[in-house]
């Protein structure tokens, strides 16, 4: 569904994103696991059309886009392929819309749909991600941030993408409400068939979400490979040293060889 | 305890105006830190777990009403006069932050920012505090102290001003340490290495923490005892090594259960239906109870009190766990 190949991007001297590989069969789920500076975000955007790479490809179910900046109708195509779930969904809401028209817009731009029909998606997509009629009436701001990610989820999938980018959708939530969201994504999997690609700085979260994943580091992909296997038998020294850091019982931070001159 | 704790927190309110009206935002809190101890107060947002925080400090909003008693070695903070806050913020309680960017000014020198506390609140004379900076610099992980000094807040990473932030709080020479999310921002190799400069400096100075986070696991790893709360209410208070297994809140449980695990293939993620609410917005009853899995008629019209249902720990539930053999059967 999506191939990445020798995926590079350069800002200045600075190389972000180097000879990045991998390919999201259909339905599938891989994670992008790093820190900060890691370039999974950057990888991301390049996926999602938002920075054009320096070197390699993507390929979208098969075909590659074309070169340079798109205009918004290829845009558009491109949405309707993939699609991205931001952190903070506040930001990306119109705060004087009401969420539910919000995602009817979202339905409108992809879908020449008459308005019974219009209604019906929106209905369904709300009922997806678990937001009511009381909900889909209210303002950003009367919603919690678990909520408002949910309404970032139902837009994304107006457009029935094939691959759905999560960019540390469930970072700035609760963690009772981080269950809560993971469980959705599963589901949407299963209803939808949208492979999921998720960026994420938690390893623990990509158990519950992806079958494979990729740990990068400085720009670099340093380990590969299906989920059990890096978390439980990691291999690269990186990987060991980010699950080692993550509290659990029994944990003790120690200093492991400071970063001092970052 | 036999020894008075060093800081003492008794059933603590806080009424805040809330779109022009006076709503509790805070309960009650309850809670004690031994001289030296390090004690965390977990909760997610709304929790209030913040605002307690503040009480210690005397920082509340304007407006702010508080019930209840937070006293430091015996003396009641709510009743300090301004100018013995102020003595008391200087050299007693010191404060670390999630975001260190927010409380430095960014247009001033690192040394500027760490010597300034020494020698205007304290007296210290200015070659003295350099050195004294220096040498806490050293101890948190920063070598090349001449070097940061001299720069500005965005030169250095998240990671590094957080060290900066930990380095001014041990320069006061305080007895309480309050941690308010301090790693939240961080990598989590990061955090583990600010855990432990916190941790070493802790034992070096026999230091007590109040240490404010939302990540049950990390509470239990660096700290002695969890205080957990909910909606403005310390809804249980246990020692941190009998969390897993322990604890009989069912919010406290529930969180414990819905946190994902690197470590554990087999275990189920469960998440809590709804929302966490805040204060101001609890129904009558028990805070938690519009999202209990046991929830019961009672749940919904009697607040319950802390009580002491589990060895050495207390709970505000009126059903807590273990439940009957009827009920554990369906739990398990």
């Amino acid at each position: 569904m999506l191939e990445v190949r020798n995926l590079r991007k350069e800002f200045g001297d600075f190389v972000a994103v180097d000879e990045v590989t991998f390919s999201l069969p259909a339905q599938g789920s891989l994670a992008i696991v790093g820190e900060s500076g890691s370039g999974k975000t950057t990888t991301a955007r390049m996926i999602a059309g938002l920075e054009t790479p320096s070197g390699g490809h993507i390929a979208v179910a098969g075909a590659e886009p074309a070169p340079g900046r798109p205009r918004s109708r290829a845009r558009r195509a491109r949405g309707r392929q993939i699609q991205m779930v931001f952190q903070d969904p506040y930001s990306s809401l119109d705060r004087h819309q009401r969420v539910g028209d919000a995602v009817a817009e979202a339905v409108a731009l992809h879908q020449d749909l008459p308005a019974v029909r219009r209604r019906a998606r929106v209905a369904e997509l709300l009922d997806l991600v678990g937001l009511d009629d009381r909900q889909a009436r209210s303002l950003p701001k009367a919603l919690s941030g678990g909520q408002r990610q949910r309404v970032a989820i139902a837009r994304a999938l107006a457009a029935e993408p094939r691959v759905l980018i999560l960019d540390e959708a469930i970072a700035a939530l609760d963690v009772s409400i981080q269950a809560q969201i993971l469980a959705l994504l599963a589901r949407l999997r299963t209803e939808t068939g949208t492979a999921l690609l998720f960026i994420t700085h938690d390893l623990g979260a990509v158990r519950y979400v992806s079958e494979e994943v990729l740990v990068m580091q400085a720009g670099r992909v340093v380990e590969h490979g299906p989920v059990a296997t890096v978390l439980d038998d990691p291999q690269a020294p990186y990987t060991r040293r980010l699950i080692d850091s993550i509290p659990k019982p029994g944990w003790k931070p120690r200093r492991r060889g400071d970063k001092g001159a970052d | 305890m036999s020894t008075p704790p060093l800081l003492r927190i008794d059933a603590l309110g806080i009424d805040l105006p809330v779109d022009g009206e006076p709503r509790t935002v805070v309960h009650r809190v309850d809670l004690g830190i031994p001289e030296g101890a390090a004690v965390a107060l977990v909760g997610e947002s709304g929790s209030g777990k913040s605002l307690t925080a503040r009480s210690v400090l005397g920082l509340l909003p304007r407006g702010a009403h508080v019930h209840g008693e937070v006293l430091f070695a015996g003396e009641s903070v709510p009743r300090m006069r301004p100018e013995r806050l102020r003595t008391f913020r200087a050299s007693e309680v010191a404060m670390v932050f999630q975001d260190p960017r927010a409380h430095i000014n960014p247009a001033r020198g690192i040394g500027d920012f760490l010597i300034e506390g020494l020698t205007t609140a304290r007296g210290v004379p200015a070659a003295e505090a350099s050195r004294k900076v220096t040498a806490i610099l050293r101890e948190v992980g920063i070598p090349d102290a001449d070097r940061r000094m001299r720069q500005r807040p965005h030169e250095l990473s998240g990671g590094l001003l957080q060290r900066v932030m930990i380095a001014a709080a041990l320069a006061a020479e305080p007895r309480l340490l309050l941690a308010d999310e301090p790693t939240t921002a961080l990598d989590v190799t990061t955090q583990e290495e600010v855990m432990a400069i916190i941790g070493e400096a802790r034992r070096a100075r026999g230091l007590a923490m109040l240490f404010i986070t939302h990540d049950l696991e990390l509470a239990a790893a660096v700290c002695d005892r969890v205080p957990v709360m909910y909606a403005g209410t310390t809804v249980e208070e246990l020692p941190a090594d009998r969390l897993r297994g322990r604890a009989s809140h069912p919010y406290t449980r529930a969180l414990l259960a819905s946190r994902p695990s690197v470590s554990d293939a087999g275990a189920e993620l469960r998440s809590i239906p709804g929302r966490p609410l805040s204060g101001f917005e609890v129904p009558d009853g028990c805070a938690f109870s519009d999202r209990c899995p046991h929830v019961r008629d009672l749940c919904r019209n009697e607040r319950p009190e802390p009580g002491g249902f589990v060895e050495d720990g207390t709970a505000a539930c009126h059903f807590p766990h273990p439940l009957t053999s009827e009920e554990t059967g369906s739990h398990a």
